[in-house]
């Protein structure tokens, strides 16, 4: 029941940082879901779900968190050096806090492209479809955010310890 | 081929081509360094889709959608304003939940493939009035109806007269819909023709749902017991459903 629930939920919850939060977008973004699936003509009920999900989540965002979050375009997103160096990538890796901090770290339009393409499976170009980007501005997201959290999670797990 | 991070990344997101993909695992048995930016790559992957960074919806919240989504339905009034606070109860109905939850089933699973067969099965419906090709075995009789399919289709499909309930049986039809041949019961209501269309399927049981018309004419699905069911005709909505539920209530089903 409910399909893609799961899924509208998971995107919430990553893109809102907390539970409650979440859970309100969550419910209005299928509420809304509901009132225009009439409008709906696409191939892909799970995108269309995620796509409200996300226009929801970014009106949410604006009425109920300061501006400025909302000012970090591409270049603003500081590689930090925040690496372990007596952990393992190993040990890094099977830590389920670690993993959570780093993708949490990673400024909300880089989170979501992490999470539609690795936890969802969407390819670049519905990626593009679902967030109304370039399909280059994705993948040069998803490629600055993947190696935020290789160096994140420890300079073993960055390719020849450069960027 | 030189080395190039942005092509590990496109291969190992799938979305290389062919061509270069061939290009690119033969320059990884001879590139160490890229072999392992590409280990790298695929283990912060692996990780990433590990079920546990999956945020499953609490059940608290699944029953608020189902709630506020049943308020919805019951009330067409447009809300005014979005109330983030708004207290969630879980008090539906356990039937109405489950209807509205069946019928979400039905629309967000597969709406694309979902509306392809309404077109067929709209198409077939059509096809049956203009070809004088309605019946193939006339009967009102449910007892000379049902056996009539036996040794036609691999599955016996259930047969109801429900002229007591102003549907009067017309007969039976063999149809192909999706690939496979259907059992197609023909009713009547007033002058108006009903083809309900019969076939199994392993799916979980949907209640009797309106779907939107098409050409002018109105479509209930529903599916019971590993069959589902499509119903077609131009009578008004309202009744075709009232047919729907007429053959699902357990007392025609018990004749």
């Amino acid at each position: 029941m409910l399909p893609h629930l799961d899924a509208a939920y998971n995107l919430a919850r990553w893109l809102s940082g907390n539970e409650q939060d979440a859970q309100d977008v969550t419910q209005e973004s299928m509420l809304r879901a509901f009132k225009f699936f009439r409008s709906f003509r696409g191939e892909n009920a799970r995108a269309w779900l995620l796509t409200v999900v996300r226009n929801t989540f970014y009106t949410w965002l604006r009425q109920n968190r300061p501006p400025e979050v909302l000012e970090l375009g591409d270049e603003a997103m500081e590689i930090e050096d925040v690496s372990c160096h007596a952990d393992t990538l190993t040990q890094r890796l099977a830590d389920v806090e670690a993993v959570r901090h780093a993708i949490e770290s990673l400024p909300v339009e880089f989170r979501e492209i992490i999470i539609l393409r690795e936890m969802e499976g969407f390819g670049y170009k519905e990626i593009a479809a679902l967030t109304e980007l370039p399909i280059g501005t994705v993948m040069s997201r998803l490629s600055r955010a993947r190696k935020h959290l290789q160096k994140r999670l420890g300079d073993e797990f960055n390719p020849g310890g450069r960027p | 081929m030189n080395c190039d991070q942005s092509l590990l990344e496109l291969y190992a997101d799938g979305e290389l081509d062919a061509a270069r993909v061939l290009e690119l695992e033969q320059h990884l048995r001879e590139c160490p360094a890229c072999a392992a930016t590409l280990a790298r790559l695929q283990s912060l992957q692996k990780t990433l889709r590990k079920e546990e960074h999956y945020f499953p919806a609490p059940a608290a919240l699944r029953s608020r959608v189902l709630e506020s989504l049943r308020d919805e339905v019951g009330d067409p009034t447009p809300r005014k304003a979005w109330n983030w606070s708004r207290p969630g109860f879980f008090t539906a109905s356990g039937l109405a939940a489950a209807c509205l939850a069946a019928l979400l089933t039905v629309v967000f699973t597969q709406p694309s493939s979902r509306q392809m067969l309404e077109r067929e099965v709209v198409a077939s419906h059509i096809r049956s009035l203009m070809a004088s090709h309605a019946l193939d075995v006339v009967s009102t009789d449910q007892h000379t109806v049902k056996p009539w399919f036996d040794g036609k289709l691999d599955f016996s499909p259930p047969v109801r007269d429900l002229t007591p309930q102003g549907f009067p049986l017309l007969g039976g039809r063999l149809d192909y819909l999706k690939g496979h041949p259907v059992a197609a019961i023909v009713c009547q209501r007033r002058k108006h023709v009903i083809n309900l269309f019969i076939w199994p399927d392993s799916g979980a049981d949907v209640s009797p749902t309106l779907l939107s018309a098409l050409e002018g004419y109105n479509v209930v699905h529903w599916s019971r017991g590993g069959m589902v069911f499509w119903a077609v005709s131009d009578v008004a909505e309202g009744e075709l459903l009232s047919f729907a539920k007429t053959w699902e209530s357990p007392e025609t089903e018990a004749r």
